[in-house]
């Protein structure tokens, strides 16, 4: 078995009595008081999590950016250097093999951010598909500290400290500068519903930052946020959660991720994606409202009368509606938003309706 | 006197009535708790037959029942307030009163001075 990797921060996750779990090969904080305090505190002010787990690959040379786009689905090339695209990055029968960020850094640079899960399984494809192209392929994940401030008071909180004025940082987009003095990388990005940063920091500089940005943070009721509020956080907000809601047996048309695929471009995979949103798909991903209180989990069949009709990807108690919900990819036929279904839970079936997605919309800002 | 089983579950007995509910490192385990899915009055119970089901922000996870018997009551105010387990496991976060129907199932519990140790060692 291989050894789990600490972040750079975990001696403050320590310090901090987190309870920490493994995840994807890492060491990581689940939660530090209550995942669902930390919850609340994202959706009402801000909380600062450690993602440092997310790898790095840096991609560079003359075809960086054909190269980036012949490897993922969202565009490249038309972004501008600054800018950062959300997409799938798909196998040749349009499953995904991971979802990344894309940061354009220069006409010959690009950084993608990919999940801890799927790092060596990325680096090895990104690799493999590098013939014919003049670039040079880095893994750069063990090289950077990467810290989430979330939340509406995000901004406010770390002008405060911020030698960057972060008001001109528009939605997925990002800056090279200073903080506290630190140098890093700020994108007006994340994975909460909430407006926020993601800081890109040296190793070296992120106990520092980290400790500044919780000090100016705490008198406010800012404080530390585990992978447990993540994951709520994400869910509510209905982000993608690689492994849940996207495989490489599913394709991004079914997961509602149409707007991310760029077909007057050619990607590894275009061919199955455009027969898809061609054909039309079987199954597509629905937000579903559990009744009672029972919790639908991954896994769990979605029924209509006697026939399986689909299955649950994520299934939580929504700490800011009250109430159980879930996603679920579901048959074509019985998808329609409005239509009731169930789910099995345990020995129950359990009533639930399709709703419109996503459950929650926070601060985050839209792309202009 | 508290007896606590291996799974983390405690009963507290008086006669053949034994109060049930899940120790302090136990919920600390499972974090936020959400919901719990519990048993009919009346239900009768084998020593290790699940009891209930609690729902915590992580996962779903199943309570054993650390004796047999049939259950008179349960903790109503744990419907409105799953986190009364979070609050206080060892106290009004109680789950359900069992009418023990072999009291002498109690003898292959933990005392409670055993059980903080096993629950020390175990985390």
């Amino acid at each position: 078995m291989t050894q789990l990797k600490n972040t750079a921060l975990h001696s403050e996750h320590i310090r901090l009595k987190a309870k920490m779990v493994d995840f994807s090969g890492w060491k990581m904080p689940l939660q530090y008081n209550s995942t669902v305090k930390e919850h609340e505190t994202v959706r009402k002010t801000a909380g600062l999590f450690d993602v440092s787990h997310m790898g790095e690959i840096g991609i560079e040379g003359k075809d960086a950016i054909a190269f980036t786009d012949y490897l993922v689905a969202n565009s490249v090339d038309t972004l501008k250097n600054g800018q950062i695209c959300y997409s799938p990055m798909c196998n040749e029968e349009g499953g995904v093999i991971d979802d990344v960020l894309v940061y354009r850094l220069s006409n010959s640079s690009v950084m993608v951010v990919i999940n801890a899960g799927n790092a060596d399984k990325d680096f090895r494809w990104i690799t493999e598909h590098q013939e014919g192209f003049s670039v040079e392929i880095r893994n750069r994940s063990n090289e950077y500290s990467l810290m989430a401030l979330q939340g509406p008071m995000a901004e406010e909180l770390l002008q405060r400290i911020s030698q960057i004025k972060l008001s001109a940082i528009p939605f997925y987009c990002f800056t090279h500068g200073r903080i506290n003095g630190i140098k890093c990388l700020v994108s007006r990005t994340g994975y909460t519903g909430e407006d926020g940063f993601e800081i890109y920091v040296g190793n070296e500089a992120s106990i520092p930052l980290w400790r500044k940005i919780l000090e100016v943070g705490t008198p406010v009721g800012a404080t530390a946020a585990g992978l447990g509020a993540r994951d709520s956080l994400r869910f509510e907000a209905c982000y993608m959660l690689y492994g849940n809601e996207l495989t490489e047996e599913i394709t991004p048309v079914e997961s509602g991720l149409k707007w991310t695929l760029s077909m007057d471009k050619d990607f590894i995979g275009k061919e199955a994606i455009a027969e898809r949103l061609e054909k039309g798909t079987d199954r597509i991903l629905r937000a579903l409202e559990i009744s009672g209180k029972a919790i639908a989990r991954h896994g769990m069949e979605v029924r209509n009368g006697k026939d399986i009709v689909g299955w649950v990807t994520s299934g939580m108690f929504s700490p800011t509606l009250g109430k159980p919900l879930a996603l679920a990819y579901i048959d074509k036929g019985h998808s329609k938003i409005g239509s009731e279904v169930t789910v099995k839970i345990r020995d129950r079936e359990v009533g639930a309706k399709i709703v419109k997605k996503p459950f929650y919309k926070g601060s985050v800002k839209s792309k202009k | 006197m508290m007896k606590f089983t291996k799974e983390h579950e405690w009963i507290e007995a008086k006669g053949d009535e034994g109060k049930i509910g899940i120790s302090d490192y136990a919920q600390d385990q499972l974090g936020d708790i959400v919901y719990i899915e519990l048993p009919d009055k009346g239900k009768k119970l084998k020593r290790g037959d699940v009891l209930c089901t609690i729902e915590s922000v992580k996962a779903a996870n199943d309570i054993y029942s650390p004796v047999s018997g049939e259950i008179t009551e349960i903790n109503d105010g744990l419907d409105s307030k799953p986190e009364l387990i979070n609050e206080d496991a060892e106290g009004k976060g109680w789950i359900v009163e069992i009418k023990l129907s072999d009291s002498s199932e109690l003898d292959d519990l933990m005392t409670e001075e055993e059980y903080r140790k096993f629950a020390k060692e175990e985390g």
